[in-house]
């Protein structure tokens, strides 16, 4: 099951890039970590081009968006060029979606992760998750929410 | 979202309406000139409205997804600053069937065809209120649940169904009845 509100976030160093490694503990304001199963499928890039044009309503409050699925960081390199991902891209790929499994959204079925939204705090605790059917986009507004409900 | 994707900036005067006010079913829109699905949904929406006739309120509000479409925002600017002067159901027509041009020279040709005032229009954009009008519904289809374009509300509910005609027509149909 999904990490609930209250319960402190699992750190993790994943690739953002093929030789840069990102770590939840690094950033200082909130984090919306952005779960969904795979770089290039329809609803997938659709939820990611929502967030990244919601990305300035997310500044507003310092929060930093994060998406992680279970590609390479190869894979995200072009995908985040050829959509224009405005926010990193983090490969859960080594061990495989070890981070997915840490927050409770690992899908054993298809070996990608659920399309999972998760804010967490300053203090490094899940403030808000949701777990979307995977076959529908969440759109950002119970992300934005829970941000500036921390505000 | 989740919780409620429900519309949160209810439909107003001010919005662009097609049908009467009153009508059981009011879809609004929330749409990118550029976007190629806004393109295909754009004469399943007419059809639509042919078919439900009076019962069906029209509502088109921006949601340019500027970084996958470069010229979201100058098209929809364009139609902000058009419907100033009282033509906004024509330039959207307009614009969605010309979505494959849609630079800076087309739009002005796009401006005068629909019997617009360039110069006006162009005054207009430049004074930043269409850009501002733009942003208000961007921030209104986030907060709101959109999730891509096109993303429809219909009685302020988010539809999550195909807006294939088909089954969008069912969906509404049901609603009537």
């Amino acid at each position: 099951m999904a990490l609930e509100a209250g319960v402190k976030a699992p750190d993790f160093a994943l690739l953002a890039t093929p030789d840069q490694k990102v770590s939840l503990s690094e950033f200082e304001g909130p984090v919306v970590l952005i779960f969904y199963p795979a770089d290039w499928s329809p609803v997938c890039s659709d939820e990611l081009s929502v967030f990244g044009a919601a990305k300035k309503l997310f500044d507003d409050h310092g929060a930093q968006l994060l998406g992680i699925s279970v590609d390479g960081p190869w894979c995200h390199e072009v995908f985040k060029e050829k959509r224009h991902v405005p926010f990193p891209l983090l490969a859960d790929a080594n061990p495989h979606a070890h981070v997915a499994k840490a927050y409770g959204v690992y899908r054993d079925a298809d070996g990608t992760s659920e399309r999972a939204l998760f804010v967490i705090d300053r203090d490094g605790t899940v403030a808000w998750s949701y777990v979307s059917p995977v076959g529908v986009n969440p759109g950002a507004d119970g992300a934005l929410r829970a941000v500036e409900a921390l505000s | 979202m989740s919780e409620s994707a429900d519309l949160t900036i209810p439909v107003r005067p001010q919005d662009h309406s097609s049908g009467p006010e009153d009508a059981k079913l009011t879809v609004v829109e929330y749409g990118d000139y550029q976007c190629p699905y806004c393109g295909q949904a754009y004469p399943i929406v007419k059809e639509l409205q042919k078919k439900f006739g009076d019962a069906l309120r029209l509502v088109f509000r921006n949601l340019p997804l500027s970084d996958m479409h470069p010229h979201a925002e100058a098209a929809a600017e364009v139609a902000e600053a058009v419907a100033l002067q009282g033509k906004f159901w024509e330039i959207h027509d307009t614009l969605f069937e010309n979505q494959r041009d849609l630079g800076s020279e087309a739009l002005m040709h796009y401006i005068n065809d629909v019997g617009a005032d360039v110069e006006q229009a162009t005054n207009d954009i430049r004074s930043g209120a269409p850009r501002q009008r733009v942003e208000a519904d961007f921030e209104g289809a986030i907060r709101s649940g959109a999730n891509g374009t096109p993303t429809f509300f219909v009685n302020g509910v988010r539809y999550d169904g195909s807006w294939m005609f088909e089954p969008f027509a069912e969906h509404l149909q049901e609603l009537l009845d």
